[in-house]
């Protein structure tokens, strides 16, 4: 059973952009989209080995919702975390839960 | 086998490029050099006088010679052949043997046998020492004469010209360029020069030389006038060098030239001659290309095929004479018996064209062009592959009464066997050879044919032929950005300035799908800042831009930022300096000096860059927007205020040109630079746009660039004052903006430009769009809107919010390790993160 970790108000994400978040020690990158639909994943690129997920552009590319990393430009899918260049990539994605206009993440 | 060449030119380099193309064994070669320097562009000499250097004329690759294991002798003049034993020998006594000689030693200038031609300051005008002595003797001249009237007396004129000497023509014939053009366009001709400022003495034929009253020659005509100069230039047609040839026994012509079959074999076993020395059917071809032709030809027949031959070569010619439109083709002066002619002059604009046409009318034999030369590709593609005219050939030449273009012949009527581009000998099955494989853009069908990439005059062809092609193969091509929007970003720009959009979101409801993507909505954000010029960070625009441009700092490697304030043209005091350092000591950023002459911190997190940067503000400082895809510095060196030979004063310049531009987002970046001599050390022919001073104001150069694929700058426009600079700036960039792809530079974009530099120059001097207003407008509007995006940002609360690390949390990226280095601070490796090695805490 995961935890759910209460994040912050679902108001305080922009839409349309990332934000970084420390959960239990972990960069977590959020995403909040036009529609209000909010997803999870980790904040690290390994490609650059640096957090900045966060920071990437959000869309979609083949009917998936991605993010591109700001430095080498891979894309991840929101929803799993994989990489779109290379399948053999994928980075952590969580669960996002949303309470009273609070959000939580299941870790 | 070992093969020698005497000489060693343009048509002398074309042979021995072929022969490493196209040899299946390596050859030893040896080439023998009178000259000081390898193959130059002597065609475009005068360009030397108008910015280029020696260096710049070279046709030689430096790698030439060690890549291909050819040896090149310089300085070294041969003085005689025994075809008998095969061998040369030298001047300084060598004797070298041949299995295969190649005689390329060119021509000479004719120098008229008049009295007083040997004088001080009576030169020719041929190779680059020649320009060295012209340009010395000119400096201490004040008016200098050209005799002859033909193309090179003219283009030498031009050179006097742009050395800003009082400048007149003298020529024998009753008209200018006797040979190629008419008496009527010889009168158009006239006038256009006589505007310039060059005086024109046709008719005139020199007696003798002497001392001058007021100059330091007289010269004395037959008819009993003369005209005083200081410098004399005698540009009075070629003759052959064929007396090595003529000294060794093998065959020249009654009035020079080596005598040569349809191989370019000369009457010695062995020896070929090509070039301008070669007599081929009683012909001395003067122009390059049919030199090229026989190069190819001896090379070929060298190497033991016997498929190519020389049968004569089209003397059609296209040129630019001090800026005015020169053409002539084939039978010029309708000579054929029973020709006729067809013939349209405008003498308000000093236009003049004429065809000649066969009895029937069947069939176009020649034609001349004055002042407007744009028929010149149809005409030369229908005599050359002797096509049959359209039912009204004055079509051809008539301007269009409804102000549409007139008919042109399409390139899909013209054979397969057409050479597009004569210089390089390029035919349109070649373009079409290199379409079929995969070749879509005009800038890589140049450089992998060749076409188009001399002279430049068939440009527009070669973009036809392409366009064409891809339509028949029912190429779409495709221009789309990318899966959002099928647009290209000119067409995307269009849509937003017609449509007034300013979102995203309006733009991708009524004119794209989906979401959008990393391409898209950087693209869009670009054109908006463009066109409407709204802080970058505004709510809707915000999420569209590059993570550089939404922290307004460059992201690096390990994802902290580099800070980069403004300094206008590198010019900053001493307390700036003071507080850019202690800043970057207080916040411990690492710091660099740019090769844009100006300073960046590295090493500031995410939640560091908004109090920074109001320190900087505070300071006085601004935005550099080192982040952006817009202007970004203009280099400039110390200029007249300092500098003994400076003669603008650069900086000064260079601050009112980045202070004009700063801001200003384009398809790319831009970088500037203004120098204030011709020495230029501010190194401006490698920028987006250069500037260097004259004695007069400013030269202006376009399309260069450094980086991976670098590019010479092109004059666009010279002697300019700073008022019309400026006006022909904002012309250039917002044409640019409005007409490149994304991420296109502007030199990429000047080589995929469909009728090359003249058409820009036509655009942006001439204004032959009517756009010029509206583009200065809309570049002042965009002047006027600047805003230093970084003092907006530090005094807007809700923007300031976007500078945190963790959205919930106030710690920092743990990440984010530096080690010590030098004294200052760098990103720690894998290995030193995972404490392998002891890191240093910062």
């Amino acid at each position: 059973m995961s935890n759910l970790v209460k994040i912050c108000p679902v108001a305080e994400l922009p839409v349309n952009l990332g934000v970084g978040a420390l959960v239990n020690g972990q960069q977590v990158a959020l995403f909040k989209l036009n529609n209000g639909d909010v997803y999870a994943i980790g904040n690290f690129d390994p490609f650059s080995e640096a957090n900045v997920l966060s920071r990437g552009l959000v869309g979609d590319l083949q009917g998936q919702k991605v993010v591109a990393s700001p430095i080498y430009k891979h894309h991840y899918n929101l929803k799993t975390g994989e990489c779109l260049e290379d399948s053999t990539v994928k980075v952590p994605s969580y669960q996002v839960v949303v309470q009273n206009d609070e959000l939580y993440l299941a870790v | 086998m070992r093969i020698v060449m005497i000489g060693h030119g343009m048509v002398g380099h074309r042979f021995l490029e072929t022969l490493a193309k196209k040899a299946s064994v390596p050859h030893e070669v040896i080439v023998l050099a009178e000259e000081p320097r390898p193959a130059y562009d002597r065609v475009q000499l005068s360009a030397f006088f108008s910015g280029k250097t020696a260096e710049d004329l070279s046709v030689t690759p430096t790698d030439f010679f060690s890549t291909t294991g050819y040896g090149l002798q310089l300085n070294t003049r041969a003085t005689h052949i025994d075809s008998a034993a095969k061998t040369v020998t030298t001047q300084s006594g060598d004797v070298i043997h041949y299995d295969k000689l190649v005689l390329a030693t060119g021509s000479y200038p004719f120098v008229p046998p008049v009295q007083g031609n040997n004088r001080e300051g009576c030169l020719v005008y041929r190779t680059i020492e020649d320009l060295y002595a012209i340009q010395e003797t000119a400096a201490k001249s004040k008016v200098g004469v050209v005799v002859g009237g033909g193309l090179l007396g003219l283009e030498a004129a031009k050179a006097l010209k742009d050395l800003g000497l009082e400048t007149h023509v003298v020529e024998f014939a009753p008209r200018l360029m006797a040979v190629q053009i008419d008496d009527m366009g010889g009168k158009v001709l006239r006038t256009k020069i006589s505007e310039l400022g060059v005086g024109i003495h046709t008719e005139r034929n020199t007696v003798e030389i002497v001392d001058g009253e007021k100059c330091r020659h007289a010269m004395k005509f037959s008819d009993g006038t003369s005209l005083e100069t200081d410098m004399i230039l005698f540009s009075a047609g070629i003759r052959p060098r064929d007396d090595i040839a003529r000294a060794s026994g093998i065959t020249v012509g009654a009035r020079g030239g080596i005598v040569v079959d349809n191989f370019c074999r000369t009457n010695a076993p062995d020896v070929y001659a090509i070039g301008e020395c070669a007599l081929w059917d009683g012909k001395i071809y003067g122009l390059v290309a049919p030199g090229y032709q026989m190069a190819e030809v001896a090379c070929t027949h060298l190497l033991g095929n016997e498929d190519k031959q020389f049968t004569g070569a089209d003397m059609s010619t296209k040129l630019k004479l001090m800026g005015v439109d020169v053409a002539s083709i084939g039978d010029a002066h309708g000579t054929t018996a029973g020709s006729l002619n067809y013939s349209y002059i405008d003498e308000r604009n000093q236009v003049y064209k004429k065809l000649v046409v066969s009895n029937d009318g069947k069939k176009l034999l020649g034609a001349v062009l004055v002042g407007d030369v744009e028929a010149y590709g149809d005409l030369l593609q229908l005599k050359l592959n002797d096509m049959t005219l359209p039912e009204k050939p004055e079509a051809l030449i008539l301007p269009a009464s409804d102000g549409s273009k007139p008919v042109g012949l399409g390139v899909d009527a013209l054979p397969m066997s057409a050479v597009i581009c004569s210089c390089n000998n390029v035919t349109k099955q070649d373009l079409c050879t290199a379409i079929e494989v995969g070749v879509m853009e005009l800038g890589e069908l140049k450089s992998c044919t060749k076409a188009a990439t001399s002279c430049g005059g068939c440009s527009a062809l070669v973009g036809q032929v392409l366009k064409c092609e891809l339509q028949k193969r029912g190429v779409e091509v495709k221009k789309d950005i990318c899966e959002h929007f099928a647009y290209s970003r000119q067409e995307m720009y269009h849509l937003a300035k017609i449509g007034n959009i300013r979102t995203f979101e309006d733009f991708i409801v009524k004119h794209g799908k989906g979401d959008g993507c990393d391409i898209c909505k950087p693209t869009a954000a670009s054109i908006f800042a463009s066109l409407w010029n709204e802080h970058i960070l505004k709510k809707p625009l915000a999420g569209l831009q590059d993570t550089n441009d939404y922290f307004l700092a460059n992201m690096q490697k390990d994802g902290t930022y580099s800070i980069v304030p403004r300094i206008p043209g590198g010019e900053i005091t001493p307390e700036g300096l003071i507080i850019i350092g202690e800043i970057a000591k207080k916040y411990k950023l690492y710091t660099k000096i740019t090769g844009g002459q100006r300073i960046d911190l590295f090493g500031a997190r995410v939640e560091q860059l908004p109090v920074i940067w109001k320190e900087l503000v505070d300071a006085g400082f601004e935005s550099g927007h080192a982040y952006g895809k817009s202007l970004r510095t203009v280099k400039s060196c110390v200029g007249s205020t300092w500098c003994r030979y400076g003669v603008q004063d650069s900086v000064g310049f260079a601050i009112d040109l980045e202070n004009r531009y700063r801001g200003l987002r384009s398809p790319h970046k831009l970088k500037f630079a203004v120098s204030g001599c011709t020495r230029e050390c501010a190194e401006a022919q490698s920028k987006d746009v250069g500037v260097i001073a004259t004695e007069k104001g400013w030269n202006l150069y376009v399309c260069g660039n450094g980086g991976m694929k670098p590019r010479h700058a092109e004059l666009l426009a010279g002697d300019l004052d700073s008022e019309t600079l400026i006006k022909y700036v904002d012309r250039f960039l917002m044409f640019y903006i409005r007409t490149a792809d994304r991420l296109q530079r502007t030199s990429v974009w000047r080589d995929n430009l469909e009728g090359g530099l003249d058409y820009l120059k036509d655009v942006i001097i001439n204004d032959s769009l009517g756009i010029a207003d509206e583009l200065e407008m809309q570049m002042q509007y965009v002047a006027d809107t600047f805003a230093c995006e970084w003092k907006e940002a530090i005094n807007n609360p809700e923007t300031l919010k976007r500078f945190r690390s963790f959205v919930n949390s106030d710690e920092v990226d743990n990440n984010v390790v530096f080690v010590q280095e030098r004294g200052q601070i760098r990103p720690a490796t894998a290995q030193e993160k995972a404490g392998r090695i002891a890191v240093a805490e910062v």
